[in-house]
This record gives C-alpha cells, structure tokens and sequence, in this order.
C-alpha cells in the first residue's frame, strides 16, 4: 500500500495509476451534498468560504460524531454514495483545485473530465467500512457549517493512513469503473 | 385476548435489537462473504472483501455501528400485539439514537430540516402481520440510502414473461453498479400490485440466506440469476471481481392477468437485521426471521 501525505502536488496526483491501493496521511475535509451546494453558493456570492476547502482531499462521507465535554469524538466514517455529487463536482474541483476526492461507487464522465482538466485523483475508500476508516479519522480538527446537520456538515480531521482506498479515477482521464463496465457479461 | 406478561419492557427490546443489528453483522452474511473471498482471484476485489471482514470484526469488538449510515429501521411486528408497540418502537428508536449511537437521518422531504432523532412524520415505519400465535415477533431491517436508493419497480407486461423478469433484475443491478455497496442480497418482489410488489422484495431481506426457498421453482431461479449475475465481473464495490451479489431472495403473490409487476430492493453486503420473539418464556433474539 503506497503511503499520500496530504495536501497533494500536482506531481503525486498525475503519479497515480488506476489499480493502485493507497492510504492518506494529513488534512481530509468531508462534503455532502449539503456542503457542495453551500460552498458553491458561497463561492458566487463572493462569500467566504473555509480555507480548509482549497486543494483539499474532500471525502464523502457523513460521519457519526459525537462531543464528549468539548472534544469530537469519531464513531463511524465510512464512505457516501459519490454519484449523488456528480452534478456539483465538476464546478467545486474548478473552484477550489480538489486535489483528491475519496468515496464510493464512482463519478460521471463530467467529473472525470474536470479531474483531467486541474490534477484531481478519485480514490475508492471500501463501502461500509465505517469503523476502521473511523480509526483512521481520530484525530478531529473541528467543524464547518454544524447547522447542515451531523451527515451534511464539514468536518476536518488530520488523517493517519486513510485506506486502504483504490485509484479509481485518475487525473489522465482513465476510470476503473467504466473499465469494469465496458467489460460487464449480460447473459440471461 | 389475555396480554402477554413482557420479560422486559418493549422500549427496551428495540433499543436491543437496534444495537445488534447495528453492531454484530448476522452470521449467514458473514459466511457469505468469507465465501466469496474464497474463490475471488481479483486482487482489488479480495482488498475489499479484507477490509470489509475486518471492519465487521472491528464493530463487533467496540460494539459500535458497522456502517456510519445507520439507515431507516423499518420494523416488522408479527403474532399478537395492541396498537402501543407504535409508540414503545418510537421510544426505542429515539433513545438508541441517542445512546447507540445511531446517525439521525430523517429529514422533511421539501425543507430536508433533519427532526435529529430519526423520527418525523411517517417515521418509525412499521408493518403488522397479525396472526393467531402466542407469541410477539419484532424484527427490525435497517437499510441505509446508498442501497435504498437504487430500487427499481417495473410493471412489465405478462408477454414479458420469465426472461423479460430476469432481465429487469440483472439490469437493476448492474446498472446499480457500486452504488449500493456490493456484495449484498438482491430482494426480488414478483407479482401483487405495485406497492404489495416493492414490500416483498424488501422483506426478501429479512429472512437468512442460508434458510433455502421453499418453492422448488422459485429456488432454482434465485439460484440461476445469483450465477447470471456474478458471472457479470461486477464485483465487490464494483470495482471488478466475481463476488457481486451474496444470495437472490424472491417473494411472490398472485397478481392482476393483465399484469407483471417485478422489484429490486438491493441489500448492501451490511444488511443488518435482527428479530426478537417475545412470549411468556422470554425473549429469544436472532438475526433474521421467516415473515
């Protein structure tokens, strides 16, 4: 397993390549649909938004949190359904030159395009598995937007080996996905 | 109608059932996924089944929920009950939220103001099956949004036949890709009316896959279309692999002669259930049960 320190460059992002298990190290930010519909508003706005967002690695994922005193504490962060984002996320890697998205279940042609387009790497973090992403998560750096809701919010934790994740989309424009589905056996 | 003395108050009985549903993945689903990491020669396929057994173990251990998406519970009452198990499940309900913990995840459908304690109008969802036993049976499936999301209802016509059937369930979940977090079970609805036609295929997932269909037909092409399907190269997380689909579960009704309804309620490889048979003895809990 190839150990990412995060923020990513450029370089380690287009490094890459489809196949290759990997774990991340350093700043995550999670976002929902909630967050991406706010971060983009914000943007066109002219509002501020959290600086965390920029360059980041944006996992999707809506934890269980809770506060023991005024400490954080991470129960559960497995990954989200990505594909609920695909009409949102090719505006917030241009936006914000996200580095890596971590989730599940893969992202339209558009997104993969924008990916190619500024350096962004999709990696697959396993569904479900929420417990042992958790761990990797422990350490939690605060929250954005609380009023989103416990799933929706932006939460920011310093990752210690976050994976195992595959690289399912890369920055050249190449999806496991589409690999897998173009290869798909429909026999009746 | 005599009252059936509880061992413990029914609040307390589904505060249980939801901590082992979350907590401890039923064992038919463990035995199935071990299975598949058997005869799985996929590499990225054989990492996602690792790390799926190994965040099972993990749960179990902290007793914590194995998937942060603690899902809607829907709750299937069965034997003899009186209308206040409504609000002794909501009470549960509302309590382990609090206390398990599980992830509020009910919001109003057109503001998606979150109620924070998985309640709100409608909730919790409950199906009664009254019958003449001595018993209480409560069961609980929860089932999150990356797998509800992707059910599929089709009214086919009766031309359609068993091929235009098969067909609907393996394009559902091929279509479905990793979204629904494969390998899971695939529910399949066939035959009532629409509404009756995508129940069934949800309550397919209640019951064990080890615990075999009883109708030899209906067993044969549960057994066909698991094969069809995970000959596809779909896999675990869709990511490629051989291990796509766990069991096929079908439930069936008569239906209209004019009609073919067919559904798929996907489970994810998390299908968390447990059941709970209250009767003058105690209570007995497992994960899973016969409707």
């Amino acid at each position: 397993m190839k150990s990412l320190n995060a923020p990513l460059t450029r370089d380690v992002v287009d490094s890459l390549v489809l196949g290759e298990i990997v774990c991340i190290s350093g700043p995550v930010i999670t976002g929902r649909d909630e967050m991406h519909i706010r971060a983009l508003e914000y943007v066109r706005e002219g509002k501020e938004v959290p600086k965390e967002i920029v360059g980041s690695v944006l996992y999707h994922c809506g934890p269980i949190m809770i506060k023991k005193g005024d400490k954080w504490i991470v129960i559960a962060a497995g990954p989200t359904t990505s594909a609920r984002m695909n009409k949102l996320e090719p505006e917030m890697i241009r936006a914000f030159g996200i580095k890596a998205i971590v989730g599940k279940g893969g992202m339209s042609k558009e997104v993969l395009n924008a990916m190619k387009e500024t350096g962004c790497v999709y990696l697959a973090a396993t569904g479900g598995a929420a417990v042992s992403l958790a761990e990797t998560l422990a350490d939690v750096s605060g929250v954005e937007w609380e009023d989103l809701g416990m799933a929706e919010a932006m939460w920011k934790f310093k990752a210690n080996m976050l994976g195992p994740l595959v690289v399912a989309m890369d920055s050249h424009g190449n999806s496991l996905y589409e690999n897998v589905n173009k290869s798909l056996v429909r026999e009746i | 109608m005599s009252m059936i003395k509880l061992p413990e108050p029914t609040e307390q009985i589904v505060f249980n059932l939801l901590r082992l549903a979350n907590t401890k993945l039923p064992l038919d689903i463990g035995w199935a996924l071990e299975a598949g990491a058997s005869w799985e020669t996929n590499d990225i396929a054989y990492s996602q089944l690792g790390a799926i057994m190994d965040n099972v173990k993990k749960a179990e251990l902290l007793g914590r929920p194995m998937c942060q998406d603690t899902g809607i519970p829907i709750f299937y009452v069965k034997g003899k009950f009186d209308s206040s198990i409504r609000k002794d499940i909501a009470d549960g309900l509302r309590r382990a939220t609090k206390e398990i913990p599980l992830r509020p995840n009910t919001v109003d459908p057109i503001t998606r103001k979150n109620s924070g304690d998985n309640l709100g109008k409608g909730m919790p969802i409950i199906h009664f099956i009254p019958t003449d036993d001595d018993f209480t049976e409560i069961t609980v499936l929860l089932k999150g949004a990356g797998s509800e999301n992707m059910t599929r209802l089709g009214m086919l016509n009766p031309a359609d036949g068993l091929q235009g059937v098969k067909k609907f369930v393996i394009d559902s979940v091929l279509n479905a890709g990793g979204r629904p977090c494969p390998p899971g079970i695939v529910g399949v609805g066939l035959g009532g009316t629409a509404d009756e036609c995508v129940a069934m295929a949800k309550e397919a997932l209640v019951t064990p896959i080890d615990v075999e269909n009883k109708d030899p037909e209906l067993k044969q092409l549960e057994g066909d279309l698991f094969v069809e399907i995970n000959k596809s190269g779909l896999g675990p997380m869709g990511l490629g692999g051989s291990t796509t689909v766990l069991a096929v579960r079908i439930k069936t009704a008569y239906c209209h002669t004019a009609s073919l309804p067919v559904a798929v309620n996907i489970g994810c490889w998390a299908t968390r259930r447990a059941s709970a048979k209250i009767s003058n003895g105690g209570v007995e809990y497992a994960q899973g049960t016969e409707l």
